[in-house]
């Protein structure tokens, strides 16, 4: 007990002073900058309290007597998650076979690459304006929207499935004199399945939350109806609209959720 | 891809309770799909006209204008700010809901359902639906953006570090009860070091989702690229439509890529 | 001096893990031994109630520590410094922050999350490393550190308490026999050197006979044998662990199954 230190300070996480107080300085600066330069209307935002008062008031209590419109809204929806979701999951599979490195040859995985982050990349409100701009209000524009967002999610989780698989079991079809269908039959999909399956329920549980928003734009369902009710001042229709969508997606959420648990 | 018969020399995958099963569920989702198909309001040779509406939108959409890109990257940054100073704030607010919503952490039964109804509430609420609510309250507006993405961040933020604070090992945090510490520098001392690493995780992921979130608020007028989006579609530019697409494209890409580099950093 | 009478733990409407238990301790290396479930790990964690009694006394020093609540319990606890047998350091912080961690009692919250520790406790820190052999390691992160190595600052974490008595549940079950060895060498040495009361629970017979000068046998709750390391004779033994498997005893000097099953119980 020859040193009696009587100081410590803790390391710091980044060792070098200069680039430690660079990088602080750096954050700070930008948080100025960017709260600084977001045209915040104050003027607008103080009266809110008094408006949001005025909403609350008008949404208390929701108003079910336009049940019909609600239920008709609601199946709706659940007509496009499915439809959309079927479309979806059958048009994944060959995209995730194209992008799967272990399985495509380069250029087609680049283009099945290039679809899925394509098809990730932009929110489904985007891509539901833009489709509704083609065909046309109501629910088709919310299916064709809600197939891109399904293969976004479900032909990415299932190419990087597909790359994980046992290869050997491959070789040993291939070896067998399979052909390719053969060996996708045999060797692939008996090990790509439970995970199909488990996404496909996930994305139908997905497809329902994302109707309703889709719908907000014009692209059929429940989201429709909530926009229309917004629009007209309705605010304890609306209420009720989004107690009923909260509802749903509670109960779909609980249900994919067992049915996920006892598949895997 | 199975042989169903039932005689003896004959092999089949599946007995035959199963093989009932696997029909029951199979007729169930058939029947799910034939009535979606049959009762949904589709007026079907739109579906056939669709990939020509497509095309021809595809086609006035090249080539992309970019006379605007000034001021489309311009809101391609209040995007950006939109989603980063949300995310900030959602995190900060996310540590006190997450610790009430921890079933080890949560000071008794009724903080631990004031935090659940408050994590529920803000998931199963759509950011745009959040948007539609406080652009109704705050006029149309980054306020009212920033707003909705912080609370919808909040829920995922919250459930996600409220389940890392339940998977903690508890033996540090009984040595520290063992010191005489309170429950505060216990937090600080045992609970925060060991969930730290998950949070950042977390809040990186979410600031990816936030930034996709933000490029569409604007389309319910709640500030970021959305109102450039909303202005052009509805002018019919459709060429400059496109390169705010590109710059969507661009910038979704660029945050994957940083969140990316940034989570490996950490873990 | 600890003076523990009529001590009942039971847990539920089951039979009682603590069977109206007297103890005294008044100083030196004091060894509760038993089988698994024989109730060891509850006495133990009753003396700084991080289990809470049914009824009886713990009298610390004169102070009851059963009536105590809130900031007097915390307070007490200060008083008694306990080492584990997972360690239960935070993985994520320095063995300096996991040290200083012991002090978390005395000092304020705002010096516990600035990391602003008094000069003394620094001194005392260092010192305490030193003499345990593992200052050098000050500023390394918790878990880059050996078993043996993080057992010493386990202990030096407890002794930073400054306590009046040392509490150790099965200080070395997770450790290799010759770490093991290392550590009893270092709690009997400490214990001297600090004329500090140390009650140990251990598996291991062959080290509780070798380090300590008092043995407390256990059985379903009860203490059944309490003299010199040397009175432990065969009968006794085969009390103690009536129906416990040879090789479970943890008298064959250090059986690897005794580890395990050591592990198992506190599990």
């Amino acid at each position: 007990m020859t040193t009696a230190r009587d100081t410590w300070h803790k390391p710091p996480f980044i060792a070098n002073p200069v680039i430690r107080y660079t990088v602080w300085a750096a954050i700070l600066v930008y948080f100025g900058w960017a709260i600084g330069t977001l045209p915040f209307d104050w003027g607008r935002a103080a009266e809110g309290l008094e408006r949001a008062q005025r909403i609350f008031s008008g949404a208390f209590p929701p108003n079910f007597d336009r049940h019909e419109l609600l239920i008709e809204g609601f199946l709706e929806s659940l007509q496009i998650a499915i439809i959309s979701t079927a479309g979806g999951v059958l048009l994944s599979i060959p995209i995730a076979l194209m992008a799967a490195r272990n399985l495509a040859p380069l250029p087609v995985y680049w283009f099945g690459r290039g679809l899925i982050i394509v098809a990730r990349s932009f929110h489904p409100v985007i891509v539901a304006i833009i489709f509704v701009k083609a065909v046309g209000f109501g629910p088709l524009a919310g299916i064709l929207t809600l197939i891109v967002y399904t293969i976004g999610f479900v032909a990415k989780m299932l190419a990087e499935r597909i790359e994980e698989i046992d290869e050997g079991q491959v070789e040993a079809m291939r070896a067998a004199g399979a052909n390719y269908p053969q060996t996708l039959i045999y060797a692939v999909f008996p090990q790509i399945m439970p995970r199909q399956i488990g996404l496909s329920i996930y994305q139908l549980d997905s497809n329902l939350r994302a109707s309703a928003v889709v719908g907000i734009v014009g692209a059929g369902g429940i989201g429709s109806t909530l926009a229309n009710a917004f629009g007209r001042y309705d605010y304890d229709f609306a209420l009720a609209i989004m107690l009923v969508i909260i509802g749903a997606i509670l109960i779909s959420e609980a249900v994919s959720g067992q049915i996920r648990k006892r598949i895997w | 891809m199975v042989s169903l018969d039932a005689h003896p020399e004959d092999w089949a995958r599946f007995t035959p309770r199963q093989r009932m099963q696997r029909y029951a569920i199979f007729a169930f989702i058939l029947i799910a799909i034939v009535w979606a198909f049959g009762n949904v309001e589709i007026f079907w040779p739109w579906l056939i006209d669709a990939p020509e509406q497509m095309a021809d939108l595809f086609g006035r959409m090249v080539p992309p204008d970019v006379t605007n890109l000034r001021s489309i990257l311009a809101a391609l940054l209040e995007t950006v700010n939109i989603a980063t100073i949300a995310t900030v704030i959602g995190v900060a607010l996310s540590f006190p809901v997450a610790y009430i919503a921890a079933q080890n952490t949560t000071p008794n039964a009724a903080t631990l359902w004031l935090g659940r109804f408050i994590l529920v509430s803000s998931r199963s609420v759509n950011t745009i639906i959040w948007a539609l609510l406080f652009v109704a309250i705050f006029g149309p507006g980054v306020v009212a953006g920033i707003l909705a993405i912080t609370f919808r961040s909040l829920g995922f933020l919250g459930k996600l570090m409220g389940e890392a604070i339940e998977e903690i090992d508890r033996r540090p945090v009984e040595a520290l009860e063992a010191t005489g510490a309170s429950r505060f520098k216990i937090i600080l001392y045992a609970i925060m070091p060991q969930v730290m690493p998950t949070f950042l995780a977390v809040s990186i992921l979410r600031w990816d989702i936030n930034l996709r979130e933000s490029t569409v608020l604007g389309l319910v007028g709640a500030g970021g690229i959305g109102v450039i989006l909303q202005g052009a579609i509805d002018t019919f530019a459709w060429q400059e439509a496109a390169t705010v697409l590109l710059a969507i494209l661009a910038l979704v890409i660029l945050g994957e890529i940083i969140s990316a580099v940034l989570r490996k950093r950490i873990i | 001096m600890l003076r523990i009478s009529n001590l009942v733990k039971s847990y539920g409407s089951d039979k009682p893990v603590l069977k109206n238990l007297d103890l005294t301790v008044e100083g030196g290396l004091v060894s509760v031994i038993g089988a698994s479930g024989a109730g060891k790990s509850t006495l133990l964690r009753c003396i700084n109630r991080l289990v809470q009694p049914t009824s009886g006394t713990i009298e610390l020093n004169g102070v009851d520590m059963t009536a105590l609540k809130g900031r007097e319990l915390r307070a007490a606890r200060r008083r008694i410094g306990m080492v584990f047998q997972g360690f239960n350091l935070v993985d994520r912080l320095t063995v300096m922050e996991n040290v200083q961690s012991g002090r978390l009692g005395y000092i304020s919250t705002w010096r516990a999350a600035l990391r602003k520790y008094p000069k003394a406790d620094i001194r005392r820190a260092f010192d305490l490393m030193e003499r345990v052999g593992i200052a050098h390691y000050a500023n390394k992160r918790a878990d880059e550190l050996s078993g043996g190595e993080r057992q010493r600052v386990g202990v030096v974490r407890a002794l930073m308490q400054e306590p009046e008595i040392l509490l150790a549940d099965e200080p070395t079950a997770s450790l290799d026999p010759k770490t093991s060895e290392q550590i009893m060498e270092l709690l009997r040495s400490l214990s001297r050197e600090l004329s500090l009361p140390v009650m140990i629970n251990i598996h291991n017979v062959h080290e509780a006979k070798a380090y300590t000068d008092r043995i407390v046998g256990m059985r379903f709750g009860r203490i059944i044998f309490d003299d010199k390391p040397e009175a432990l004779d065969k009968p006794a033994m085969d009390e103690i662990y009536a129906g416990v498997p040879a090789q479970e005893r943890g008298d064959s000097s250090h059986a690897a199954p005794a580890v395990g099953s050591a592990a198992m119980h506190t599990s």
